[in-house]
C-alpha cells in the first residue's frame, strides 16, 4: 500500500460534528437571525446608570410622601416614561431593560455598588462589566450618597444577630436577598387572554368590592391596587414609547421591507400589552414586555421565565397556519429573534467581595417544552419541536431550555432533544412532570394548578403564574458537619459557630455521632428561617413588586403585594447541598470507626485537620474502600435517605410571614464550589478547599458503577419531599453517537423519571476537549458546559471550576 | 466456577439495550489486539497502574513470600507469586494480600470467585434498566464458552428470573458445547477474526475452521446472532478479507441480525503495561481504518444484502 493511501485509511482525529436532523429543519438561522445573533454574543456588557439616576432623583423628591407601594409603582412608571428606548437594526421583537443590548442597570434601593465595587467589576478580568470614568463620578455624586443606609441590604444587615452574620460569613448557609429581591416565577397563560386595560378593569372592580368597614385590611388593599393600577399605566407607556420610536424609524426608512418591519412593530406595541395579542408576534411582544417590566421594576433572583411558551404560543402559531398568515419559518424567525433577547440580558453584578470573585452570572431563564398540559394531557406541539431547533442552532448562554418527560410524553419528543443533548451545549435538561406535580401538591397545590406548574430556572419549581416561590439561600451541610465534629467550632474561621454536641472523640457509637450532627443541623436551619421571616417583612414593606403582582394569582382579587401573601401559594425555600459529601463523610465513620474499627476517630479528625498531609495511604484507603452515595449500595444510601429526609423534616413546614410554609430543595448550582472553598479536608477524603458535592449529584469520583448505579441510588430518595432535586451525568460524546445510543439515553432518562427522579442533565464533552479548552481557550470560545442548573461558558469559568468539570465522573465505555 | 474478572453496569456495546456484562476468565485465543488481556489466563492476574501508586509499600509489608519490592519505577516482583506458583484453588493459590491492601487501587486483582447470589444481586439491582431499555445481561470473556458448566449454570439462573441472555463469543469450542449453551442464550455475539485459517492462526493463535463451523451450527439451528468483526487495517480490512467474510456470512442459512464493524482501538497497549506483559511484541502492524475505509466496508456487507453497522 502506498504511504498516500495509508494516510488516507487512517482514522483522522476528527471533532464530533452531527449535523442537524429534522427533517422539516429549513437549514439554519436566516441572516436577519445570524446578524442578531452575533451582534448578541459580541457586544460587551456595559452597566448602565440611567435606572439608578431615575430612580434616585424620584426618591429624593418623593419618599415619604406616599405609601411605599405607591412609591414603588409611580418609580416604575417614572422609570417607563424616561428610559432610552431602543429598537435595533433587524429586530421584530423589540425592547431593552437598558439603553442598550447588554447595558445591565444597577439596582441601589436593593445594593447600592461603591466606586469601588464598579472600578473592580470595569477592571475585572473574567466577564467585566465596562462602565466609563464619567458615569462612575456621576453615580459617586448622584447615587452613592443618598442610598447610604436605605439600602434592602442595609436593612438585612443591621438587624441579623452576630450568630447569624458569622455563620454566614463562615459559608455556613447564604443569603439570595442581601443583593437581590425575592425572585423565581414563571408565567402562566392568563396575559395572552387579556390585555393590561382587561387588567385594569379587574383591579377596578377589586377597588369597588372593597368593604372599608368590616375589613382591617381595606386600606392597604385600596392602596396595593392603585399601585397595581399604575403599574399597568407604565408597562403600557412603555409599549407606546416603542411604538412611536417604531413609527419614526418607519418614517425615515427607505428600505421598502424593513419599513414594512417597523410599522407592523409599531401596530404590535400600541396594542400588546394594554390590549390581549391577536398574532403570534404580538404574543412574544407581550411576553417580552412583561419580561422587561418585572426585571427592570425590581432585581429578582434570579429568573423570570414565560413558563410553558409552547403551549402559550402554540393556539397563535395554529391560527396564523390556517390563516396562511403565518409559516413555519416565519415562527421560527419570531421565536429566534424573541431568544436572542433573552441573551442580551446579562444579570446586574454583585457588589463587594463577590464583584471580584464571581464570573460569569445570568439570570436562568429555564424555557420549559413538552410535558403535560393542565389536564395532565401530552403537550407537546409544533413548536416545541421548532424550539429545540432555535435552541441548537443559537445555543446561546440565554435562556436555557428543559425538556418536560413524562409517561405520556412521546419518544419521538425525548428523542428530539437527545440530538439536542448530543450537541454538548449543555441543554437541554429533562424534568418529570410526573414527580413535580406530586411535589407541588403535596405541598398543598391543586392537581390542575400543579399541572400547570414546572421549573423556572435551575431545577426548583412551582405553580405558573400562581405562586410566589422564594429561594432563600444554600446550606453547606458538609460545613455543619465539620462544625459538629470539632464540637461546635468552626476550624477554618477558629470561631465557635455551632452548639457544642460533644467531643466526637467520645463517641461510642455511629447513632451518637448522627444525633450530634442532627442537632447541629437543625440549630442552624433555625437560625436561618428566623432571619427569612424578617426579609421576607422588608420586602413586604419596602420593595413590593406591584407590576409582577399584576401576574400572578390571586393578587389582584386579595388585593395584596407578591410579596405580602397575595400569591395563591406562597413557598420560602432553603437549598440544601453536599448531600453526597455529607453522606461519604458519614459513611466513612461509620464504617471505619465504629464498624470496622480500622481507624479510630481521632486518627481521622487529625489526619483531616491537616488536610491529610502525611496521610495520603488513609485517604486513599478511604476513597477506595469506603462505600459511597452513587453507587446502588444500600450502606451509604441508607445514610443518604436518612441524611435528606431529616433535611426535610427540619426545614419544611414553617409557617413564613406570607401565608405559606418553608420547603426544601436540593441545589447548588455553582455554590458547592464556595462551600467547598469555606471547608477543610472532610473525612471521605475530599481535600480542603475542593469543591463539595453538587445538588444531589454523587460526590466528585465517588460513583464507580456508572449512571444506571447513580439513578438507583437517588430513586431512593422520595424526591416528591423536595422542591426539586439536581442530577449530573457527564457522558463523552462518543457514548451518543448513534441513534441507537440516544434510545438508550432516553431509556436512562425514563428509568430514572420512573424511579421518581425529579430532574437529570448532561454534559456532553470528552476529557480532551475541555483539557484542550483550558490550553487554547481563544479555540474553544464556543464550548458551553453544564454546571449545574444551567451552562456557562467553558472559558468564562474558574479554573477550579473547569477543574472539576473535568474531574466529574466519565462515563468512559470501549 | 471459573473466575470473572469484571462486571461492568450500564454496557451499552454488549448487545441490545443497556447491560450488565460479566467478564469470564480464560481463553483460548492470543488475539493480539486483545483489549481484555487479563482476562486471557484462567488464574488472577494482578495488574498494577503505576500512576496510582503511592509507595506507600502495604503490598510489600503485606506479601507472605516477600516477593514485592519498592522501586523507583514502582512495585517489582522479585521471586514467585503465589497465584503463579500454585495452582488454582489450592491453599494459597488465590492469594491477593497485596491487592486486598493496596489503598489506593494500583494494585488490583483480575479475577475472582462470584457465588450465583452475589451475582444475581447485581442482576435484580439493574433489573429495572434492563426492563426499560430491552436490555439484559450479556456474558462475555475471555470466551464463556471455555467455563460451559459454570456459563450453562449462570444463563439458567437467568432464564429462570427472566433476564434477556447474551453469550458473546469466538465460538471457538466443540460443537457439543455450543449446542449445550444454545437453547440457554437468546443472542450470540460471535467474532469473526479472519477468513483465512493460517491468517486467523497468526493473529489468533488458533486457526478458523471450528469457530466458521459453529456459525453455520448456530445459524442453522436459527440461534439469534450478530456477527461482529474488529476492523484493523493490516489484519483483515483488506478487500479479499472482507469480501470472503461478507460471502461466508451470506451464504448462512438464517443470516445473522446484524454485522458489526468494531473500529480497532489500541486500549490493550495499557492493559498490558499493568500486567507487566507487552502489547503486540512482534510489532505486527496494525492500524485503525480511516472513515472511507468504514464506509467502504460497510458498502461491501450491504451489497450482499446484510445489514451491516460500524460499532457494536
Amino acid at each position: 500500500m502506498s504511504e498516500a493511501k495509508k494516510a488516507a485509511f487512517r482514522a483522522p482525529n476528527q471533532k464530533m460534528n452531527y449535523a442537524l436532523q429534522y427533517p422539516q429543519n429549513d437549514g439554519g438561522m436566516n441572516d436577519r437571525i445570524k446578524r442578531l445573533h452575533e451582534q448578541s454574543i459580541t457586544t460587551p456588557t456595559t452597566l448602565t446608570i440611567e435606572r439608578a439616576l431615575i430612580e434616585t432623583a424620584f426618591y429624593k423628591e418623593n419618599y415619604g410622601k406616599m405609601p411605599n407601594c405607591i412609591l414603588r409603582a409611580r418609580n416604575f412608571y417614572e422609570i417607563c416614561k424616561k428610559k432610552t428606548i431602543y429598537i435595533g437594526k433587524d429586530e421584530l421583537i423589540v425592547g431593552e431593560r437598558g439603553p442598550l443590548p447588554k447595558a445591565v442597570p444597577t439596582f441601589p434601593e436593593l445594593t447600592c455598588h461603591t466606586v469601588e465595587d464598579l472600578h473592580t467589576l470595569n477592571d475585572r478580568e473574567m466577564q467585566p462589566y465596562y462602565i466609563s470614568q464619567e458615569d462612575i463620578d456621576t453615580y459617586e455624586r448622584e447615587v452613592i450618597p443618598y442610598w447610604e443606609g436605605r439600602t434592602q441590604r442595609e436593612r438585612i444587615f443591621s438587624h441579623v444577630s452576630k450568630e447569624w452574620e458569622e455563620a454566614y460569613h463562615a459559608g455556613v448557609f447564604t443569603e439570595f436577598m442581601e443583593q437581590r429581591a425575592g425572585g423565581h416565577t414563571s408565567m402562566d397563560g392568563k396575559m395572552y387572554q387579556r390585555g393590561l386595560l382587561d387588567v385594569k378593569k379587574l383591579i377596578a372592580e377589586a377597588l369597588e368590592k372593597l368593604d372599608f368597614i368590616n375589613d382591617p385590611e381595606a386600606t392597604d388593599k385600596q392602596q396595593e391596587l392603585q399601585a397595581m393600577d399604575i403599574s399597568c399605566d407604565a408597562a403600557i407607556l412603555f409599549a407606546e414609547r416603542h411604538a412611536e420610536l417604531a413609527e419614526k424609524m418607519a418614517a425615515e426608512e427607505t428600505d421598502p421591507q424593513r419599513k414594512a418591519e417597523l410599522e407592523k412593530i409599531a401596530e404590535v406595541c400600541h396594542w400588546v400589552p394594554a390590549h390581549a395579542p391577536r398574532d403570534m408576534q404580538e404574543a412574544i411582544q407581550t411576553y417580552w414586555f412583561t419580561h422587561l417590566g418585572t426585571v427592570t421594576e425590581l432585581n429578582g433572583w434570579d429568573c423570570m421565565n414565560p413558563g410553558h411558551i409552547d403551549q402559550h404560543l402554540y393556539p397563535f402559531y395554529k391560527k396564523g397556519i390556517e390563516e396562511g398568515s403565518m409559516t413555519r419559518e416565519k415562527a421560527k424567525e419570531l421565536i429566534s429573534c424573541f431568544w436572542i433577547k433573552f441573551n442580551n440580558q446579562p444579570a446586574p453584578p454583585k457588589v463587594g467581595v463577590t464583584a471580584l470573585e464571581s464570573g460569569t452570572y445570568n439570570d436562568f431563564t429555564n424555557i420549559n417544552i413538552g410535558g403535560i398540559d393542565k389536564y395532565g394531557n401530552d403537550a407537546v406541539n409544533e413548536i416545541s419541536y421548532i424550539i429545540l431547533e432555535v435552541q441548537e442552532e443559537l445555543h446561546e448562554l440565554q435562556p436555557g431550555l428543559s425538556i418536560h418527560v413524562s409517561k405520556v410524553t412521546p419518544d419521538e419528543f425525548v428523542m428530539a432533544g437527545a440530538r439536542v443533548i448530543r450537541q454538548g451545549h449543555g441543554y437541554p435538561s429533562c424534568f418529570n412532570p410526573d414527580t413535580y406535580t406530586k411535589e407541588l401538591v403535596r405541598q398543598g397545590k391543586s392537581q390542575e394548578d400543579a399541572n400547570e406548574g414546572g421549573c423556572s430556572g435551575c431545577i426548583e419549581v412551582g405553580a405558573f403564574g400562581k405562586e410566589a416561590y422564594i429561594l432563600t439561600g444554600y446550606l453547606n451541610t458538609p460545613k455543619i458537619l465539620e462544625i459538629t465534629l470539632n464540637n461546635g467550632l468552626d476550624p477554618v474561621s477558629g470561631k465557635k459557630l455551632g452548639l457544642e454536641t460533644g467531643d466526637p472523640r467520645t463517641f461510642t457509637s455511629y447513632e451518637e455521632l448522627y444525633a450530634a450532627y442532627h442537632k447541629q443541623m437543625k440549630y442552624f436551619v433555625n437560625m436561618k428561617l428566623a432571619v427569612n421571616n424578617y426579609i421576607e417583612r422588608m420586602f413586604s414593606l419596602y420593595a413590593p413588586a406591584t407590576f409582577l403582582s399584576l401576574f400572578i394569582d390571586d393578587c389582584i382579587s386579595k388585593g395584596k403585594d407578591y410579596y405580602s401573601g397575595g400569591a395563591r401559594y406562597n413557598t420560602t425555600y432553603i437549598q440544601c447541598t453536599g448531600l453526597g459529601t455529607t453522606t461519604d463523610c458519614l459513611s466513612t465513620l461509620k464504617k471505619h470507626v465504629f464498624e470496622d474499627k480500622k481507624y479510630t476517630m481521632d486518627e481521622i479528625l487529625k489526619a483531616v485537620s491537616e488536610n491529610f498531609e502525611g496521610n495520603e495511604k488513609m485517604r486513599q484507603y478511604i476513597i477506595n474502600r469506603t462505600p459511597f452515595f452513587g453507587n446502588d449500595d444500600e450502606y451509604a444510601d441508607t445514610i443518604a435517605v436518612k441524611v435528606y429526609d431529616d433535611l426535610v423534616d427540619a426545614i419544611e413546614g414553617h409557617p413564613n410571614t406570607r401565608g405559606g410554609t418553608t420547603q426544601l430543595n436540593m441545589l447548588s448550582t455553582t455554590c458547592h464550589n464556595y462551600f467547598g472553598s469555606v471547608c477543610g479536608a472532610s473525612c471521605n477524603g475530599r481535600l480542603a478547599k475542593f469543591a463539595i458535592s453538587d445538588g444531589t449529584s454523587p460526590a466528585h469520583g465517588a460513583d464507580t458503577n456508572g449512571p444506571t448505579s447513580v439513578i438507583k441510588s437517588l430513586g431512593k430518595l422520595d424526591q416528591t419531599k423536595s422542591g426539586g432535586t439536581l442530577l449530573n451525568v457527564r457522558f463523552v460524546p462518543s457514548l451518543l453517537k448513534r441513534e441507537e445510543d440516544l434510545k438508550k439515553l432516553v431509556s436512562l432518562i425514563r428509568t430514572y423519571f420512573s424511579l421518581g427522579g425529579h430532574h437529570i442533565q448532561f454534559n456532553i464533552v470528552d476529557t480532551q476537549t475541555l483539557l484542550d479548552a483550558q490550553n487554547m481557550p481563544e479555540e474553544y470560545k464556543d464550548l458551553l458546559v453544564r454546571v449545574a442548573g444551567y451552562s456557562d461558558y467553558f472559558n468564562d469559568m474558574t479554573e477550579q471550576l473547569q477543574n472539576e468539570i473535568i474531574a466529574r465522573t466519565e462515563n468512559e465505555e470501549f | 466456577m471459573a473466575l470473572i474478572f469484571d462486571i461492568k453496569r450500564f454496557a451499552i456495546n454488549d448487545g441490545p439495550g443497556i447491560r450488565t456484562t460479566f467478564f469470564m476468565k480464560g481463553c483460548p485465543l492470543r488475539c493480539v489486539w486483545c483489549h481484555n488481556p487479563e482476562g486471557i489466563p484462567e488464574k488472577p492476574v494482578k495488574l498494577y497502574t503505576q500512576k496510582k501508586c503511592i509507595g506507600c509499600q502495604s503490598c510489600v509489608d503485606i506479601c507472605p513470600e516477600h516477593n514485592l519490592v519498592l522501586t523507583p519505577d514502582g512495585i517489582k516482583e522479585i521471586g514467585t507469586c503465589l497465584l503463579d506458583s500454585l495452582p488454582l484453588g489450592s491453599k494459597g493459590g488465590s492469594c491477593g494480600k497485596c491487592t486486598d491492601e493496596c489503598p489506593t487501587l494500583a494494585l488490583q486483582m483480575a479475577g475472582k470467585e462470584w457465588e450465583m447470589p452475589k451475582l444475581m444481586e447485581i442482576v435484580e439491582k439493574e433489573r429495572k434498566v434492563m426492563e426499560d431499555s430491552g436490555g439484559g445481561v450479556t456474558v462475555c470473556g475471555g470466551e464463556p464458552l471455555m467455563h460451559p458448566d459454570y456459563l450453562v449454570e449462570i444463563l439458567t439462573e437467568l432464564k429462570s428470573r427472566n433476564i434477556h441472555r447474551t453469550v458473546d463469543t469466538t465460538l471457538f469450542a466443540s460443537a457439543k458445547t455450543v449446542e449445550k449453551v444454545m437453547p440457554l442464550a437468546d443472542l450470540f455475539l460471535v467474532d469473526l477474526k479472519h477468513m483465512d485459517s493460517e491468517k486467523h492462526k497468526r493473529y489468533t493463535g488458533v486457526p478458523n475452521e471450528q469457530i466458521l463451523s459453529n456459525i453455520r451450527l448456530i445459524s442453522e439451528a436459527g440461534a439469534r446472532f450478530w456477527i461482529r468483526i474488529p476492523l484493523i487495517v493490516g489484519v483483515n480490512a483488506d478487500d479479499d478479507n472482507l469480501q470472503a467474510s461478507a460471502d461466508f456470512i451470506a451464504s448462512l442459512p438464517t443470516p445473522p441480525e446484524v454485522v458489526n464493524l468494531l473500529v480497532y482501538h489500541d486500549i490493550g497497549k495499557g492493559k498490558h503495561a499493568r500486567m507487566g506483559t507487552e502489547y503486540n511484541p512482534e510489532e505486527l502492524e496494525m492500524e485503525a481504518p480511516s472513515e472511507e475505509l468504514q464506509q467502504h466496508a460497510i458498502e461491501l456487507f450491504k451489497a450482499k444484502g446484510l445489514n451491516v453497522k460500524i460499532g457494536g
